[in-house]
């Protein structure tokens, strides 16, 4: 089947300016060799720590960021410098739910002008059909009609989050980034927006782009999982998969991070010093390798870090620092057969 | 051994805030104890007052519109709500230290870390202020910054938020204190940093065999570190329990189903995850009966008063609404 969105080897870099002319001084590789793909009705997870590129890249793929390299196709169709114009009649398909509730909704609109707002600007139906079809979009995510005329400030996180799953599904899109949609909500009211995007997904055949830090949110929702460490992919696999039996140090240690509500469970934590290097001026060899201070670090200055398929659907990142000897070795014959 | 007092025990605490709607309940007839050198969570929902209680322990209640109305706060046997303004500074940050969820609002923008450090030292101690900075850049190699003797000398915008976060715990425990406040102290962090405070605090915990309140929403924080929990819900503790009882027989139906709802690694994935119908009640609007029957939409249940909190079994406290209470075992 051929995917919806397809992503290759995109970069996106930001110049870094400074200095009494500010002159450019370096480079910020936000998202530095990403290829993924997701297809039609698939959710593909993608999980990182703070500034490793993933909000990055989800704002890349609806061209809220120019990318710097690489290329980026939707539906069939080369995307990736697509100008403002060229990207309307595409974000019909292509429509994004973002972290904060409060700042991402117009305040000095009410919840009818904001979850109109695509229709208007797409020229689609008239007054009375667009009166409908938010009533319409309204039930659907699970707010009365009478919310219709009121404005964001009256209404919880939750609920304003609801109002921006609304308006991004007012086009009909087929796939939707959505950029950490429930990070800012309470527990409870997180399993309820959780349920309702998997709800929408079932009944409406969405894929989903879904970017979160939270693992377990992540593999809740995903059919595969996407792990992002310093602008790279370092693992994508089946989300089961993933959790069940992670190649990569990094995935490793990050599934070892995370609490377990069970105080019986006692489980052995991968220590893990030391932050995020800065993408400013990322370690030249395996970034991972370098923050664990790997003694075969060295060895990776200048090798290609990029993903072989280790099992099949599982991909991995041929990085003799955060792979068992046993999976570098096969990642190194997958490597030579692939160059043969 | 006869069973020593608590270190800290709060009872019967309300702390209202004074709005255009009038006195607001924020903390209503609160009551836990922390023994000496163990660890109890504080966790809810936003809004459910856990912080409002933390800040009322320590006085620290944004003035003139937060008020402690009644109850009781008993440290060390003595009273800090009656104490003196002058007693209470002598006791923050020296007997009981605080870590606060911001590290980048904790900190002083404009000064560097190490004299923000020394700052404790010269306020509880006779220390000068050579020997201050010396003990500063010793608790910085404490809480594992690497390089501190450089590092004292960084403002902390300089350092990433895991670093900021360790200066601010260094603060908190500087004068090592008998108990620590920890609020939120790795919701702004990433998982491996988490990871890495958490760590942090139980060691210097067991080193310094301190006692810690630890604020949360994060359950499997909880789990992980506090020996015992206090739930919190719209203002009132609905639960209390050892951790390992709380999680293996919640009798409550909000622990329950704040327990059912949170995504877990071995849930399968796509699944329906159960869920809390609702949400919390605005303060202004909440019944004085069971608040969570009125969540449940339930008004204020068949109560019309609060229900009773009752130690079912040993250490295991519950409100016991006809609708909410269950004892499963």
């Amino acid at each position: 089947m051929q995917p919806l969105l397809s992503v290759r080897d995109l970069k996106v870099h930001f110049p870094v300016h400074g200095g009494l002319f500010l002159k450019k001084t370096g480079t910020v590789r936000a998202v530095d060799g990403v290829s993924l793909d997701i297809a039609p009705g698939e959710t593909l997870g993608l999980v990182g720590e703070s500034g490793c590129g993933k909000s990055t890249l989800g704002k890349a793929i609806v061209r809220l960021l120019d990318p710097t390299a690489g290329t980026i196709a939707f539906d069939g169709r080369d995307i990736t410098r697509s100008g403002r114009r060229a990207m309307q009649p595409v974000r019909r398909d292509l429509q994004m739910v973002f972290q904060d509730p409060v700042e991402s909704l117009n305040a000095r609109h009410s919840v009818r002008e904001i979850i109109e707002e695509p229709l208007v600007i797409h020229r689609l139906g008239n007054a009375a059909a667009r009166r409908k079809r938010v009533d319409e979009l309204l039930e659907r995510v699970g707010l009365s009609k009478a919310s219709a005329d009121k404005y964001p400030f009256e209404f919880s996180g939750g609920q304003r989050q609801r109002i921006g799953i609304a308006r991004a599904l007012a086009l009909d899109p087929k796939l939707v980034i959505c950029d950490e949609p429930v990070s800012a909500l309470d527990v409870s009211v997180q399993s309820q927006v959780l349920n309702l995007l998997l709800e929408l997904q079932r009944d409406l055949g969405l894929s989903y782009l879904f970017i979160a830090h939270d693992l377990a949110v992540v593999k809740h929702l995903s059919d595969r999982v996407a792990v992002m460490y310093l602008g790279k992919l370092v693992e994508v696999a089946p989300s089961e998969t993933l959790y069940r039996d992670p190649r990569h140090a990094y995935t490793k240690a990050l599934l070892s991070a995370v609490p377990t509500p069970d105080p019986l469970a006692r489980k052995s934590r991968v220590p893990l010093e030391g932050d995020v290097p800065s993408p400013f001026n990322p370690p030249a060899g395996s970034a991972f390798g370098h923050r664990i201070n790997h003694p075969r670090y060295e060895e990776t200055v200048g090798m290609d870090l990029s993903l072989v398929e280790i099992e099949p659907g599982h991909h991995v990142a041929a990085d003799p620092c955060c792979l068992s000897e046993e999976d570098w070795e096969k990642a190194g014959r997958l490597l030579a057969g692939a160059g043969a | 051994m006869t069973m020593s007092d608590p270190l800290l025990q709060v009872h019967d605490l309300i702390t209202a805030f004074d709005t255009d709607k009038g006195l607001i309940r924020a903390v209503d007839r609160v009551s836990f104890e922390v023994p000496k050198g163990r660890t109890v969570g504080i966790v809810g929902e936003s809004g459910c007052g856990k912080s409002v209680t933390a800040m009322s322990i320590l006085r620290l209640l944004p003035q003139p519109t937060g008020k402690v109305l009644h109850g009781k706060v008993a440290f060390k046997g003595r009273d800090l709500l009656k104490a003196t303004p002058k007693e209470l500074r002598k006791i923050r940050g020296n007997e009981i230290g605080v870590i606060f969820q911001e590290p980048m609002t904790a900190l002083n923008p404009v000064q560097r870390i190490g004299k923000q450090l020394s700052e404790c030292f010269l306020l509880h101690t006779k220390m000068s202020r050579r020997q201050a900075w010396e003990a500063s850049i010793e608790m910085l190699r404490k809480v594992r910054i690497p390089s501190p003797e450089l590092r004292a000398g960084d403002y902390p915008h300089q350092l990433s938020g895991g670093m900021r976060q360790r200066v601010v715990i260094a603060m908190a425990l500087a004068c090592k204190p008998d108990l620590l406040i920890a609020d939120e102290p790795t919701t702004a962090l990433d998982v491996t940093v988490q990871a890495q405070i958490l760590d942090l605090i139980r060691q210097l915990q067991a080193e310094m065999g301190m006692a810690v309140i630890l604020i949360t929403h994060d359950l499997g924080v909880i789990a992980e570190t506090c020996d015992e929990v206090v739930v919190m819900y719209a203002g009132r503790v609905v639960e209390r329990a050892a951790v390992r009882e709380l999680f293996a027989r919640p009798m409550h139906a909000y622990t329950r189903g704040l327990l059912d709802s949170i995504p877990k690694l071995d849930r399968p994935p796509k699944s329906v995850l159960p869920v809390i119908p609702g949400m919390v009640a605005s303060l202004v609007d909440l019944v004085p009966g069971c608040r969570f029957c009125q969540r449940m939409g339930r008004g204020g249940g068949i109560l019309r008063e609060r229900p009773e909190f009752e130690e079912i079994s040993p250490g295991h406290w519950v409100e016991t609404c006809p609708n909410c209470f269950e004892d499963l075992s």
